[in-house]
């Protein structure tokens, strides 16, 4: 790890005051230190924001406003969250180890970065870590890699789980900066890569998140997050898939669905989910728009069986949030 | 306690904090980027907590900070500033708090099922079932399995240590 500064701030604006060329705010450390015990990350400053008073989760508006230093457990097992946005429980505690989220919070979850082989190697080339050096995964090691919204500069996804269902359930992000205070939908939080992969996020240096406000709808009776890795558990995902329907009996009246292990960002195809509006909540249905959202899919040279395995898995995310099953977060088979 | 916010704390300045590690208070100068985990095992001399990944991927750095289990490698001790850290050198404390003997119920348990084979992963098992237990939020086999999926084991002791913990719970906590 790189020497650094070390300020602990008291207050957002004594936080975005101390930001400048080669700052980092830290919180849970759980992305951050991990980045810089492998030299991927070298702030000349850390502010610790984990004494500003962004710990809590309020009502807010019929929704609930997560604050930004709220941690995964706590959000995961709050009783309303569990009760009102059961998908975003799921989600959460389908991520990482329980002492990860212990750790982890709800800013640093969104701003956690690519899990890319060659992102995280700093021995080699990488367009995310230094812009204009390279892509190797492009016709490399390219197995976790994405195979929606890539552009020729960058192939790297979005590893987050917690976001997918943020994106699914539309929340938006509250952040405070030197310009002052905006709100940001979650669909326009994160980027793809196109030309400037070193971004992952609109937000711009210096802002910080202060919270993630849910809006009332929660789809509590219908919604599952279903996550296909290579092990049960303490596993990114390859593909998940965050669905939430509103049905008026067997018709669909609105249908929500989020991809993760796919995008540079949690991804969603709105005329798939407008396409679903109005139809019967049927497998005939759901294969249909499973194969509208793969038909745009690009595969890479290693990849290629994320496409079949995200058709799949959308179909089967759509039947459990149907059927009122969602997946089991222990019992590791897939019904 | 608070640190100025202005001027930053320079890179070579060792920063003043305070920790309960086991019960025990201590005033320590650590620099800023010390891990809780090279801290422990380096300057304190408690070597039980292990270093397996030193990034988060296996849990044999798995500590309580203030009664709940986090991954002690990614983890900055002046972060912790004022926290009671408990390691697996006082877990045994920790038991005898709730009056029993010697060992913490779960470090009996875990001799008692053959929990362990070369042990490394041991303390941050241990650690991390007490954490595990306070939270609550395991119950059955399933969940205790998942609960417990931050702690690898590669000698593969995993049935014999959910055993161990199935043990204690079925007993509340106190044998
Ligand atoms: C072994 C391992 C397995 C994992 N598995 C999963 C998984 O399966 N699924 C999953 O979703 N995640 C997984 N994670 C990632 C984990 O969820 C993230 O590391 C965590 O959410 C980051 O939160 P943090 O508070 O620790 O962030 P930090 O490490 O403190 O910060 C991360 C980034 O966010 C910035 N930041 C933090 N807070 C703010 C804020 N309020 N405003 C602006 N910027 C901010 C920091 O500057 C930094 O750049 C795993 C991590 C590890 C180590
Ligand atoms: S995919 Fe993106 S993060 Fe990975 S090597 Fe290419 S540019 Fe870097
Ligand atoms: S040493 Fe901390 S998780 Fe492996
Ligand atoms: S007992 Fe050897 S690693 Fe678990």
């Amino acid at each position: 790890m790189n020497r650094f500064e070390y300020v602990r701030a008291g207050t957002v604006a004594e936080a975005v005051g101390a930001f400048g060329a080669g700052s980092r705010f830290i919180a849970g450390g759980t992305n951050l230190l991990d980045l810089m015990k492998y030299e991927v990350e070298k702030p000349g400053r850390l502010i610790d924001i984990t004494h500003l008073p962004l710990k809590g989760i309020e009502e807010k508006d019929g929704g609930l406003r997560l604050g930004a230093l709220a941690t995964n457990a706590n959000v995961a097992y709050d009783s309303r969250v569990a009760e009102r946005y059961p998908l975003l429980r799921n989600a959460i505690l389908a991520g990482a180890s329980a002492q990860l989220r212990n750790a982890a919070t709800t800013g640093g979850n969104l701003l956690q970065r690519t899990r890319c082989y060659y992102f995280y190697d700093a021995g080699t080339p990488c367009n995310k870590r230094e812009p204009g050096s390279g892509c190797p995964a492009i016709g490399g090691v390219n197995r976790i890699h994405a195979i929606f919204g890539t552009s020729d500069q960058c192939i790297a996804t979005h590893p987050s789980d917690m976001c997918i269902a943020l994106a699914a359930l539309e929340a938006t992000v509250q952040v405070s900066g030197p310009e002052g205070e905006r709100t940001i939908p979650f669909a326009e939080f994160h980027r793809l890569p196109g030309n400037e992969p070193q971004k992952d996020t609109n937000l711009k240096p210096g802002e910080i998140v202060v919270a993630v406000d849910l809006p009332e709808q929660g789809f509590a009776q219908n919604y599952t997050y279903l996550k296909l890795r290579d092990r049960l558990s303490y596993a990114f995902a390859l593909v998940s898939v965050a669905a939430a329907l509103d049905l008026d009996g067997d018709t669909i009246k609105t249908a929500r669905l989020a991809l993760g292990g796919v995008a540079h960002k949690p991804w969603r195809n709105r005329q798939a989910e407008a396409e679903l509006a109005g139809k019967p909540a049927t497998r005939e249905t759901f294969t249909r728009v499973a194969e509208m959202i793969v038909a745009e899919a690009k595969p890479q040279s290693e990849n290629g069986f994320k496409i079949e395995l995200a058709r799949r898995a959308i179909v089967r995310g759509l039947e459990q949030a149907a059927a009122g099953t969602p997946q089991s977060l222990s019992d590791k088979r897939i019904q | 306690m608070q640190l100025e916010q202005s001027p930053p704390v320079s890179a070579d300045t060792p920063i003043g904090i305070t920790l309960t590690i086991n019960g025990q208070r201590r005033e320590l100068q650590v620099t800023p980027w010390t891990t809780l985990l090279d801290l422990l095992r380096e300057r304190l001399d408690l070597t039980g907590t292990k270093k397996g990944c030193d990034h988060g991927q296996c849990g044999a750095c798995t500590v309580l900070v203030n009664g709940t289990r986090v991954n002690s490698c990614l983890t900055l001790a002046v972060m912790k500033d004022g926290a009671e850290i408990t390691t697996v050198e006082g877990l045994a404390s920790l038991g005898e708090r709730k009056g029993s003997n010697a060992l913490h119920p779960i470090q009996e348990a875990f001799i008692e099922h053959d929990a362990f084979q070369c042990g490394y992963c041991t303390p941050g098992q241990l650690c991390s079932a007490v954490g595990m237990m306070e939270e609550g939020h395991a119950h059955s086999r399933e969940e205790i399995r998942e609960a417990m999926s931050g702690n690898i084991c590669r000698c593969g002791a995993y049935t014999n240590i959910v055993d161990a913990i199935e043990d204690v719970m079925h007993q509340g906590g106190a044998r």
